[in-house]
């Protein structure tokens, strides 16, 4: 007997449809999985025959075989088990196999028949749906990520579950598409005292998308100014929000139960990972860092710490917007558009620009901290600037503005810029090109100061960029020994 | 590639050199012209691992001394010597690079590229044959070419036992004027500069009273017209000390956005410096002498 199963295999962020044959055979009892199965993949046989025997179902006393089709495509993960054990149940003629072929279906199954989540629902559920097929049978976790797919989803906690839903003998659960997920805690910039200047700086990055560097000694808030820029973004679209829930679903790590990104992500990784965490990779490809940060912010704090190979590779996201990552069976592409924000240290020690502590960096080390960066990089930041040791009243200073009130200036700003650019005025041109003759200022320097005035202009709600603006944008270019 | 020399007792000598009382048997030259020996020069000397107020200090007098046409004698070394090459070399002036090791020997190595930059107008010169490596002991040696060549000796920023006093006991002795920039008493780096004005070096204010000492036509300088009020005003503030960009939100009660403008202008003006988000006014106009109208 041969039976079906439709289900989908995951290409980067596409999924390529699977089907999955079981035939059964007269001969010696046998179970073998074939069609380039990986490890997790080829271990679904254990899983499934304990699966069904808690289900109460039966094994069938047969030579099984199923077939991953097609066979030259490599199959990994463990979300090929409960269409496995959906095949191998209709070729036995314990459910329908006609019905069987309508749906498609994804999840791992526990010994005790329980179905668990595997990443990459979304994606699975709108390919079915572009084929046609108009329900997914899915871990009951997963179904209002299906659900977001424009799918029917037939959320199943346990095996036994499916068997019932296609013999017809229960009805699935009615499934409200995700809402939004919690994200980054809510941080305020109302817990920010002081550091007006930093603040400024903030906003103006959060309306243009600016990457921003901030530099000085540590304990003076960068981090902390840092965390608090996702929260004055504008919330994204609905169309911004799937893609950023497929990326963040295929990489497992999107919230349970309230799985749409609909505010910016924010992602911060440590200073000692690798390349492939950052950009993405892998035998299968998985979405990196950058990309999980899509539409959102990437933070690398303590950046200089950051290995040189993984600071070099994020140039080609920052610049395409994208990371391409080829491997023999394929090229897969992931989406990477976000807002970088660095910190760094002025030296290896820290007390650099902190007036109450004396630097004791020895010049080589001082000048091998600044190689760290280099220039390529440092050239990405529209926004550089320093941020000063606060003096003690400083911290006493009255509540600062909260983060709705800059958001609320912020959205405004974003879809001027959007919709049409402030173009440089008389008067600005000018003084742009007297700053390329008296500060050391490249022609990239040059377009990086115009971007930056002409969301200083549109925060201010003006058609053209004026000298003023271009003066504010001048202060945040990189300092010479950045620079240089 | 091969090197001039100039010998002791050649024509093109430096007769101030040869006032030292073991003046080098020859000097190896690479860049520019020889006659550059002879010109009127000041030597600033300082600290490697420099302040940004030494920094600025020492790259702002070299600007203001170069426009005013004399040439900027120092030693390679990082910090406030190279701050003082760059300085000369930003405003299209003359600078002697003296090295303690061979011409064809770019010490230390991240300099190789402002050394190059050196030699394309001035000189890089050495009393020791090319290929000659550097060590410690010949660095106290080179600091008296430095002292010889020059006509007067700044000490930007120096902290006690520092190679740039040596350079400044060499001036003493020769008896050439020798200034030191006053610092605050409780900086290291300002230890051995204010010694040095203890002891009696002349207090260096401005780059008119390097100018002044060597009689030199300094080029009138006034607050260039046309400052806005608020321009002004931040100005007065900074005559008080450093101050950074909070600071001054806090003070003036304007929004920052509208400080980093005028800040920007008085910085393209030449009025102001910014290091590691700290502002201050610009040295070479004297003291602070802002009139509010």
């Amino acid at each position: 007997m041969l039976a079906r199963a439709v289900t989908h295999a995951l290409v980067g962020l596409e999924a390529r449809r699977v089907e999955v044959e079981a035939h059964l055979q007269r001969g010696v009892p046998a179970f073998a999985i074939v069609g380039l199965p990986d490890k997790a993949c080829q271990e679904a046989k254990e899983r499934v025959r304990s699966g069904i025997a808690s289900a109460e179902l039966e094994w069938p006393l047969r030579r099984i075989t199923v077939n991953l089709a097609p066979a030259g495509l490599r199959k990994e993960g463990s979300g090929y088990d409960l269409p496995i054990a959906l095949a191998v149940l209709a070729a036995s003629h314990q459910v329908p196999p006609e019905r069987l072929a309508e749906h498609a279906a994804v999840g791992e199954l526990a010994l005790d028949g329980r179905v668990r989540p595997v990443p990459g629902v979304i994606v699975a559920a709108e390919a079915a749906r572009r084929a046609g097929l108009v329900r997914l049978l899915c871990p009951h976790e997963s179904a209002p990520e299906a659900a977001l797919a424009g799918i029917e989803p037939v959320p199943l906690k346990h095996l036994a579950e499916a068997g019932e839903y296609l013999r017809g003998r229960l009805q699935p659960e009615a499934v409200e598409p995700a809402k939004s997920a919690a994200n980054g805690g809510g941080l305020d910039l109302a817990d920010v005292r002081g550091q007006e200047r930093a603040r400024r700086a903030l906003e103006l990055a959060a309306a243009g998308r600016h990457n921003i560097l901030l530099a000085g000694p540590p304990g003076t808030g960068k981090t902390m100014l840092s965390r608090r820029l996702p929260g004055i973004l504008p919330a994204l679209t609905l169309d911004e929000a799937l893609e950023a829930t497929r990326i963040h679903s295929v990489a497992g790590v999107l919230a349970a139960g309230r799985p749409l990104v609909d505010r910016p992500p924010f992602r911060a990784p440590h200073h000692t990972a690798s390349a492939a965490s950052i950009v993405g990779g892998g035998p299968g490809p998985r979405p990196g860092e950058v990309s999980l940060a899509h539409h959102g912010v990437l933070l690398l704090d303590e950046m200089p710490e950051f290995h040189r190979p993984v600071l070099e590779a994020l140039r080609q996201p920052l610049e395409d917007g994208v990371v391409s990552i080829a491997r023999a069976a394929g090229q897969a592409l992931f989406p990477a558009r976000f807002v970088l924000v660095g910190t760094m240290n002025l030296c290896p020690c820290g007390a650099r620009g902190d007036p109450a502590v004396e630097c004791t960096c020895s010049p080589q080390k001082l000048a091998a901290y600044g190689a760290k960066l280099s220039r390529a990089l440092v050239d990405r930041f529209d926004l550089v600037l320093h941020i000063p040791r606060p003096r003690g009243h400083e911290l006493d200073a009255r509540p600062a503005e909260a983060s709705r009130f800059v958001r609320a200036r912020v959205v405004p700003a974003a879809e001027r810029l959007a919709r049409k650019r402030p173009r440089l005025g008389a008067d600005a041109r000018e003084l742009l090109t007297r700053a390329v003759d008296t500060l050391p200022l490249s022609a990239r320097g040059r377009a990086r100061v115009a971007r930056v005035a002409a969301t200083v202009a549109a925060l201010a709600a003006e058609e053209e960029i004026a000298a003023a603006h271009v003066a504010e944008a001048l202060s945040y270019r990189a300092p010479r020994e950045l620079a240089a | 590639m091969t090197y001039l020399s100039v010998r002791r007792g050649q024509a093109g000598y430096p007769p101030l050199l040869a006032e030292l009382h073991d003046p080098p048997s020859r000097l190896h030259l690479r860049g520019g012209p020889p006659e550059l020996l002879a010109r009127s020069s000041v030597a600033i000397v300082g600290a490697r691992s420099c302040s940004p107020y030494g920094a600025q200090v020492a790259r702002e007098l070299a600007q203001s001394l170069a426009a005013a046409g004399l040439v900027v004698v120092s030693g390679l070394a990082r910090g406030v010597d190279a701050e003082a090459h760059r300085g000369a070399l930003a405003v299209g002036g003359l600078t002697i690079a003296v090295l303690g090791c061979g011409i064809d020997r770019d010490y230390p190595r991240a300099h190789t590229e402002l050394a190059r930059r050196i030699a394309e107008s001035g000189l890089v010169v050495s009393e020791y044959p090319p290929g000659t490596e550097p060590s410690p002991w010949r660095f106290p040696a080179r600091n008296r070419i430095i002292a010889g060549l020059a006509r007067a000796t700044v000490v930007v920023e120096a902290r006690d036992r520092s190679g740039a006093l040596i350079t400044a006991d060499f001036a003493l002795e020769l008896g050439r004027e020798v200034f030191a920039t006053p610092g605050e008493i409780t900086s290291a780096l300002s230890a051995g500069t204010n010694d040095l004005l203890r002891q009696g070096a002349t207090p260096l204010l401005s780059a008119e009273d390097v100018l002044e000492a060597l009689g030199v036509e300094p080029t009138p300088q006034a607050l260039p017209a046309g400052l806005s009020p608020e321009s002004l005003d931040v100005l007065e503030r900074l005559s008080d000390g450093a101050r950074t960009l909070d600071e001054l939100v806090r003070a003036t009660e304007r929004d920052p956005a509208g400080l980093a403008a005028t800040l920007t202008e008085l910085e393209l003006a030449g009025l102001i410096a910014a290091a590691d988000g700290v502002y201050r006014r610009a040295t070479g106009r004297g003291p602070p002498r802002v009139a509010r109208t």
